[in-house]
């Protein structure tokens, strides 16, 4: 059995996107947090608003595609579906992080505190934890199909569950007021909406460009198994004809 | 159809048999709930205009831990004796097997709150005898037994599974908190204009997770 | 190949007149199971046919109880495909597993039920025809009519196994699987499990059974199957094996 290079349309797809996502995000960055107006209220500690809302964006973006890959996966049962599902799983845990960070390090100067329960930043929490969940469970399921079964499921049931969780905690605050807190301002003027566009786009390049790396990687490590089996069919037959 | 409503039935029949033979689940989840109930009489204020709120949101959570305890042993139970292999050799839909055991922990737990309902009403004082309630505490503890029994098989058949099951529940059975304990407050403060709202939640989630639960239990029982 | 019409007549009649060749009750094609990094069974190809009594000899980790679990669609193939009673398993898993019946390690019973409501429960699972009075030979059958009000969990194990037995055929299975079926037995379940082996035969019934114990292999069954690594590599009539050689071979992996 030839061990293959990785292949030539892998790492060139890997560096042409790698070089765009540089660039949009070197021109998005530049827009949003230099370009872009002063925000009159908030000032100049507004614009981690151009980081902390693309990487919510990627958060939901990579749970959608792990909801998608889960559902072919119980469908088809190959493995592809549950690779594409914990790569996708384990960049949008990064981002959720980064976006619970993000949000309260912008929250501590703007609302003189580190966290409030409204329902984006409850909803963002809870969706933590359900991927939290999708990777104790396949730490402890054992094998590699049960892990890949198990983590589906938690996928699909978190995914209809995350907009019910923030409709039930919208509702809940609305019946029972709390402080009010604006995130963005009513009308943005359209110089701040075209560095939060360059922004989404300058991350969900960037989403793309992890997840084709990190594809690559949870292939290998099932291309790993495959070779161990065919190594350990090889013994067999050896000793069976021997 | 009729078969398969048959096949329900005796899957229950048979749970209930077993537990009113050893009374192992439901005296340790009645036990738990009431003692969660008297932590909660030291920890928030119980008397006073806040009591239905606290009232609500300590008989839910008491509801939750006892229903977290009861889901993880009657599944672990047969799980490891290997009585699971026997109901799975039988010729019956997985959806089925999912449905008797759905039913099975549903019963244990509403009977749970049947008897600790009229205790915490006695013990502050709270004016629980509504038919709302009932409804209320059903629609409740519906989604968290459809939820909760297809989480339970797949968390019996790990390591660490007393630890995993709350931590999958959790975040997933939050709208449901929420909803139990606002439609609750408001039942028992006998304030019905948004309770509507809450319930109609309440009931989308339960037909929502029974289906997907119905639905995925066959994958999850494969090796 | 040119043949005259009335040649292929004269054809088409000696072929009528010779036996049809026998339906095999199982057939195994291309069987592989694989665990993630080892493989169990590679690549079976078997045939079991009605009103035989096979037994499956191998050490232990060659792969036997998988294989059972496999026929009794417990664990489902990494490749190739099972046939039993005319239905795969993979497109028609219901319909195998009410031809089947299993007699494994544990009893699959409920220890706090009595003997007749684990019977009651599994004669409904199955949809046993006439539930009470094929729940009354059953208890018969294996001898525990005297105690179908107790519950199980007071049995001993011979009596559990006897009990795990009668579950096994409550359904009247084209297929019975037997892991270690003599292991755990007394002697009244001995009786009982040669009262079924021979009920099974008159039904033409296929009776499938692993044991390590060689001389009950080769005398309750015509025809022995040794598992080696994954493959079948004997397959041959039980009058025909000699017990020293194949302790020998079974010894030596």
């Amino acid at each position: 059995m030839i061990v293959r290079r990785k292949s030539g349309w892998q790492s060139s797809l890997g560096l042409g996107l790698g070089l765009v996502t540089a660039i949009t995000m070197a021109i998005g960055l530049y827009l949003g947090l230099v370009w872009a107006p002063e925000d009159a209220i908030q000032g100049n500690a507004q614009r981690i608003f151009y980081i902390h809302v693309p990487m919510a964006w990627v958060a939901f973006l990579a749970f959608g595609v792990v909801f998608l890959a889960a559902i072919l996966y119980l469908w088809q049962r190959s493995l592809i579906w549950d690779q594409i599902a914990r790569s996708s799983a384990e960049i949008g845990l990064v981002f959720t992080t980064l976006v619970l960070v993000t949000g309260s390090f912008w929250g501590r100067p703007i609302w003189g505190t580190w966290w409030t329960w409204d329902a984006r930043l409850t909803t963002t929490l809870l969706l933590w934890f359900i991927f939290l969940g999708y990777f104790m469970i396949r730490a402890y399921a054992g094998d590699r199909g049960r892990a890949a079964t198990y983590s589906a499921v938690i996928g699909i049931i978190g995914f209809f569950d995350v907009p019910i969780i923030y409709l039930s905690v919208d509702w809940w605050r609305t019946l029972h007021p709390q402080a009010v807190i604006s995130v963005t301002s009513a009308n943005m003027p359209g110089q701040m909406v075209v560095a939060l566009m360059v922004c989404l786009l300058a991350f969900t390049l960037f989403y793309l460009y992890l997840m084709v790396q990190k594809l690559g990687i949870e292939r290998t490590k099932d291309r790993l198994i495959d070779y161990q089996y065919a190594l350990s069919e090889r013994e067999a037959e050896g000793v069976t004809t021997a | 159809m009729r078969d398969g409503l048959g096949k329900i039935s005796i899957i229950v029949w048979k749970d209930l048999l077993t537990e009113i033979r050893t009374k192992e689940l439901l005296g340790g989840m009645f036990i738990f709930a009431v003692l969660t109930i008297i932590t909660f009489n030291f920890a928030f204020d119980m008397t006073g205009t806040g009591k239905a709120a606290s009232g609500a949101g300590a008989m839910w959570v008491a509801f939750n831990f006892a229903g977290f305890l009861g889901l993880g042993r009657s599944i672990s139970l047969e799980r490891d004796k290997g009585s699971f292999d026997g109901l799975l050799l039988c010729p019956v839909d997985r959806g089925t097997i999912f449905l008797g055991k759905f039913i099975g922990n549903l019963l244990f737990i509403t009977l749970v709150e049947v008897i600790s309902v009229p205790i915490f009403a006695a013990l502050f004082d709270l004016d629980v005898f509504q038919p709302l309630l009932i409804l209320a505490l059903f629609l409740g503890t519906l989604g968290f037994a459809a939820v909760g029994t297809l989480l339970a098989v797949m968390a019996a058949s790990t390591r660490s599974r007393e630890v995993l099951l709350p931590v999958l529940m959790f975040p997933i059975l939050l709208p449901v908190v929420i909803a139990s304990v606002r439609a609750t407050t408001l039942i028992l403060t006998r304030q019905t204009n948004d309770l509507s709202a809450w319930l109609n939640l309440l009931g989308a989630y339960d037909v929502l997770f029974l289906a997907i639960s119905y639905a995925v239990f066959d994958r999850v029982v494969e090796e | 190949m040119n043949v005259s019409p009335l040649e292929s007549q004269v054809l088409a009649s000696e072929s009528e007149a010779a036996p049809a060749p026998r339906v095999p009750r199982v057939k195994i094609s291309k069987l592989t199971k694989r665990y993630e990094r080892r493989g169990v069974l590679r690549s079976i190809d078997l045939e079991l046919y009605p009103g035989e009594r096979v037994a499956l000899l191998g050490a232990n980790g060659a792969g036997k109880t998988t294989l059972l679990r496999i026929l009794a669609t417990l664990s489902r193939p990494t490749s190739g495909t099972v046939s039993i009673a005319g239905h795969l398993t993979h497109k028609a898993a219901q319909a195998v597993r009410a031809q089947v019946g299993v007699v494994a390690h544990q009893p699959y019973l409920y220890e706090d039920l009595t003997a007749e409501e684990n019977l009651r429960f599994f004669a409904r699972m199955y949809s046993v025809a006439d539930e009470r009075s094929r729940i009354d030979e059953i208890l018969f059958m294996v001898g525990l009519i005297a105690r179908r009000g107790d519950r199980v969990g007071t049995f001993s194990r011979g009596m559990q196994q006897r009990l795990a037995i009668g579950r096994a055929i409550l359904h009247k299975p084209a297929l019975l699987l037997l892991d270690e079926p003599d292991s755990g037995l007394d002697r009244e379940g001995a009786r009982a499990l040669e009262r079924i082996l021979g009920y099974q035969r008159t039904t033409e019934g296929t009776v499938l059974m692993t044991t390590h114990d060689l001389r009950f292999g080769l005398s309750a069954a015509d025809r022995v199957l040794l598992l080696e690594n994954g493959k079948i590599v004997l397959d041959a009539p039980a009058p025909t094996l000699d017990e020293d050689e194949l302790d020998e071979r079974l010894s030596r992996r």
